[in-house]
């Protein structure tokens, strides 16, 4: 049984219910207790660190302090959404590079009877929680509905692998992590060149446009790379694809139909939860044509003869996937 | 603190404050220095202080002579720069005029005191107080005489490359034997991979393969390929090589090298070594047709032989019976009195820049994927072409700086890959006429020949954008992209963003040093820098020699470099060989360290610390022991020895402690 400290931010009370409900589901049968931080509050999103720094530093940290009242023998706080996840890691960073802005945001938790030294506790992903500390292994052996035949584009986003302050991730442009997870629910995961790239964050809101071709970009590669579905880490990249996709097909005249679920969405029908109680339905985008390949055995593909012909020149290796590359095991 | 000094009521010191121009007088004021010296120490036994502007032109050394037999010293302490710069020209000079050489001290005012204070009061009481430690240090000298050792005229060699070559060759020339020893099958190194070489454009293997069959035929190198040093013993003059020459399994007395086994082998393999992994070879193989040695050697862990214990196809097609699949590695030991190193530089994987696609992205190419396909003998037989073996390009984007002057890579540049960025312009355009796009972050042409080069390639059309790269895409947005690879970059000239559509990217990767290059340090006992490039004697002045008396380096092995500067510092470094080699015998620094024996308890704690290997534990005494040749008197183990059971020569525990309270005299009496 592992013990994490649980901050779930705002949107896994309302848009990203779904996302709540699943990675409760997932959380359970791999043996993860969530303790959730009393009186949390907003992580400040993507807008406040563009209108105060200070005051945005301070919201942010104050659920750290809260959160290190609340550590009882364990320092990991686990943050299910990108923005809170980049927030809490960013304050914790920053008050240790910047000593004197750590000085200013405790001044103001004081307020509150509040401090937090900066430091003392740990801010990871759930996806870096279940890749590093659960294993694949254990959710392997968790798989009871493998699926096989979807075909799936893992999407991260850009808030989660990157910066990266403590090195958590295989890599800033390419992480390897969830495509490796997915695999092991037996999904037939795409190598989606645009994984990391950006949903358009707030844009819908102040430029449509920009939004929609950054959309246009993702569904397209997506559905070029023959993807069912998309799997995410984050409610804001889930609520852009999902919700605006109509109007981005809209201004391109494109008949985009790809729905996008949060991955322990998908880890929960691997591991035999039902698609309601996984929160299944609530996407825009119905997941409906997606969900109805799984189970069904992929068609055999025919053999072929082997050409005569000159062949090409051998591609070079993919670097091995040692999921995160340690310093010693670099490739020089 | 007077017991000390009582002890030493008979010798007569001389003092020397140097000005070093203004470079020490401009921060202390070095008369002072020098009349308080005289005054305040003359019960320490100071019987002149002089100072003077340059100590170490010819007149300041003169002063000390004649002081020396004017005044009778039996001491003498300047007060100068760095030990590293001038240490030895005082005490030649106190040898000159008779007083042994290790009676003088010098104490450095300039790097550890003026160069680095802005307050001069101070300074000039920093520099009192270093000037009096010297002198209660060098009440405690002794005179020391160097040791002679004789100097084996053979000299080990260890890489083939072309710094390798031309530093085995100009050792074997002038007379002396030589043994170079390489890990692969061939000598050649990284040249024999290239096509052509900047600026001059002359085909690499028409100037490399002469130089590499003079080398195999010589009679004073013994070439030792598929072969790596194991171990290194002894010291200057008398190293005791051993080396393991890896099992061929080829009898090379017997082969002709006529190729037929390689022929009728059935096995192909991806071959990651000579064709950078664009082409393939055979599992008994020589690396290229123009091989020296010209024999093969059989890959085990990919011969069907050896994994199934069927096939033989070689040995029944070899028309000589040269083929011995039961030879085991064999392990060789020779004698050697110096050693050089030209071990090379790995490329920079550019799979760890993962946005640049390279191992995603089937028509991005590594500098060196492109060197081979671009060989007549490459696995394209030189067509420039497409990862599917027949398309040309109509595009082909360079970039730059690949893992180099990149913080998260490697911080340093790889100094040769803007002018081969520039090379792969010139050879695609007037081999497909394709449109060449390089994108750099600055241009570095410097040394003879190569800006002219640029302008050439400037002249001839290909287009420069100045920026890094931010991706390397196959994820269309425009309809003029669909199907190609998108260079996305910064053009810092215009200040944009551009997108860029090609049909291939060569990646510019840079130099890194070896994956091994630490250990092999360690069996040599020198030392790397953080990025693991070997470390100079001095970057300046003594840029082959090592901190290690005996082993030198050249080439790529110590930092990034072309060829004409990798075959400069191969000569180089002969030249010091054979200087050596000269002298036949060599005194060494008598600034030493050993062990008692009745208080060495055999903890062994000095052994691993020593920089050098010079420590030797017996294991039946339980003792350690220092081989007096091997050691630099670093005075690590000194230091570091529990017991107190390891003392140095120039650095006992009566000098180091008598010089630290010379340090904290009392200025004010």
């Amino acid at each position: 049984m592992s013990e994490y400290i649980f901050y779930p931010g705002c949107s896994l009370e309302s848009s990203a219910k779904s996302y709540h409900d699943s990675l409760n589901i997932v959380c359970e049968k791999v043996g993860i207790t969530l303790n959730e931080i009393d009186d949390w509050n907003c992580c400040g999103a993507t807008e406040y660190f563009g209108i105060n720094l200070t005051p945005a530093y301070a919201l942010i940290t104050r659920n750290l302090a809260l959160a290190a009242e609340k550590a009882n023998g364990t320092n990991t706080v686990v943050a299910p959404c990108s923005a809170c996840y980049l927030n809490l890691a960013k304050a914790d960073y920053y008050m240790r590079e910047q000593p004197k802005l750590g000085t200013q945001v405790n001044l103001a938790l004081e307020a509150g009877g509040l401090s937090y030294k900066p430091g003392s506790l740990e801010i990871r992903h759930l996806l870096d929680v279940l890749i590093y500390d659960i294993g694949l292994d254990t959710i392997k052996s968790n798989v009871v509905r493998p699926l096989t035949g979807l075909r799936v584009a893992p999407y991260l986003g850009c808030m989660v692998p990157r910066p990266d302050y403590e090195k958590r991730w295989s890599d800033h442009e390419h992480p390897v992590e969830l495509d490796l997870l997915l695999e092991a629910l037996g999904a037939e995961v795409i190598d989606f060149p645009l994984k990391t790239h950006c949903c358009g964050g707030h844009m819908p809101h102040i430029g449509p446009e920009t939004a929609y071709e950054m959309l246009h970009r993702l569904l397209t590669s997506a559905d070029e790379h023959k993807a069912d579905i998309m799997a995410t880490v984050c409610p804001m990249c889930q609520m852009n694809v999902d919700a605006y996709q109509g109007e981005t097909n809209q201004y391109f005249g494109t008949n985009h139909k790809m729905p996008i679920v949060f991955f322990t969405q998908l880890i929960g029908l691997a591991f035999g939860a039902t698609p309601k109680e996984l929160g299944f339905g609530s996407e825009l985008v119905s997941a409906k044509k997606a969900l109805a390949k799984i189970g069904t055995a992929p068609p055999k593909t025919k053999k072929t003869r082997k050409s005569k012909k000159k062949a090409g020149l051998p591609m070079p290796q993919p670097l091995p996937t040692g999921i995160r590359i340690n310093e010693e095991e670099v490739i020089r | 603190m007077t017991t000390k000094s009582n002890s030493h009521p008979q010798e007569r010191i001389g003092v020397y404050v140097c000005h070093c121009g203004t470079n020490i007088s401009a921060m202390v004021d070095v008369e002072d220095v020098a009349q308080w010296a005289a005054d305040k120490l003359e019960h320490k036994g100071v019987v002149i202080a002089r100072d003077y502007k340059f100590m170490c032109s010819s007149l300041g050394q003169e002063l000390v002579e004649k002081d020396i037999h004017e005044l009778k010293l039996t001491r003498v302490v300047v007060a100068a720069c760095s030990p590293h710069l001038h240490e030895k020209t005082f005490r030649t000079a106190c040898e000159r005029a008779g007083l042994n050489p290790y009676l003088c001290e010098l104490v450095s005012i300039r790097e550890q005191v003026s160069w680095v204070h802005t307050d001069k009061v101070a300074a000039t009481a920093k520099s009192k107080a270093v000037l009096s430690g010297g002198i209660e240090r060098v009440l405690w000298h002794e005179p020391l005489d160097p040791m002679t050792v004789p100097i084996h005229p053979a000299t080990l060699v260890v890489g083939g490359g072309i710094a390798g070559i031309q530093a085995a060759l100009e050792i074997a020339d002038a007379g002396h034997p030589v043994y170079l020893v390489e890990r692969d099958a061939s000598i050649g190194g990284h040249m024999a991979q290239f096509d052509k070489t900047f600026p001059t454009l002359d085909c690499a293997a028409c100037i490399l393969t002469p130089r590499m069959v003079e080398a195999g035929m010589h009679p004073n190198i013994t070439l030792m390929t598929w072969a790596e040093v194991e171990n290194v013993d002894g010291y200057v003059g008398n190293f005791d090589v051993t080396v393991r020459q890896k099992a061929r399994k080829v009898i090379t007395d017997l082969c002709t090298g006529c190729g037929i086994c390689e022929e009728k082998c059935p096995k192909k393999v991806i071959d990651d070594v000579y064709e950078a992994g664009l082409g393939y070879r055979k599992a008994v193989y020589t690396p290229f047709p123009q091989a020296v040695p010209n024999f093969p050697v059989m890959d085990v862990e990919n011969c069907i032989y050896f994994d199934t214990g069927k096939c033989k196809a070689c040995e029944k097609f070899c028309p000589t019976e040269a083929i011995d699949f039961t030879q085991e590695d064999e392990i060789v030991e020779f004698p050697v009195g110096n050693i050089i190193l030209a071990t090379g530089y790995d490329l920079f994987d550019a799979r760890r820049v993962s946005n640049y696609g390279y191992g995603h992205l089937e028509n991005v190419f590594t500098s060196m994927e492109f060197e081979r396909m671009n060989n007549a003998s490459g696995p394209t037989d030189g067509e420039i072409v497409l990862r599917d073996g027949k398309t040309v390009p109509d595009s082909v984007g360079i970039i730059h700086c690949v893992g180099s002057r990149d913080m998260n890579y490697n911080n340093y540049c790889s100094t040769i890959c803007c002018m081969q960025g520039l090379k792969f312009a010139h050879l695609v355009q007037e081999r497909t006429g394709a449109t060449v796009y390089n994108f750099y972050i600055d241009m570095r042409t410097a040394y003879k020949g190569y800006d002219e080069f640029y302008q050439k390639v400037l002249e001839e059309g290909t287009r420069f954008i100045r920026g890094k790269v931010a991706e390397v895409t196959d994820v269309a947005r425009l309809p003029n992209e669909e199907g190609k690879l998108i260079i996305q970059a910064e053009d810092t000239l215009i200040g944009k963003q551009r997108r860029i559509p090609v049909d291939m990217v060569i990646l510019s990767s840079g130099l890194e040093p070896r994956h091994d290059a630490k250990e092999v340090a360690k069996t040599f006992g020198i030392s790397c820098s953080a990025d693991g490039w070997y470390i100079e004697k001095h970057p300046k002045l003594d840029p082959v020699a090592t901190m290690t008396e005996g082993v030198y380096i050249a080439g790529c092995v110590q930092g990034p470099k072309d060829i004409p500067s990798s075959v400069a510092q191969g000569a180089a470094a002969a030249a010091r060989v054979i200087g050596k080699i000269q002298q036949k015998e060599m005194a060494l620094e008598p600034v030493r360290a050993s062990v008692l024996e009745d208080q060495c308890s055999g903890c062994r704690i000095c052994n691993d610390l020593c920089p050098f290997n010079a420590i030797l534990f017996h294991e039946d005494t339980m003792l350690s022991e220092i081989n007096p040749a091997l050691c630099q008197g670093c005075g690590t183990c000194v230091a570091a020895c529990p017991a107190g059971a390891i003392t140095g020569t120039g650095f006992s525990n009566e000098q180091v402690l008598a010089q630290i309270e010379g340090l904290l005299m009392d200025m004010s009496v």
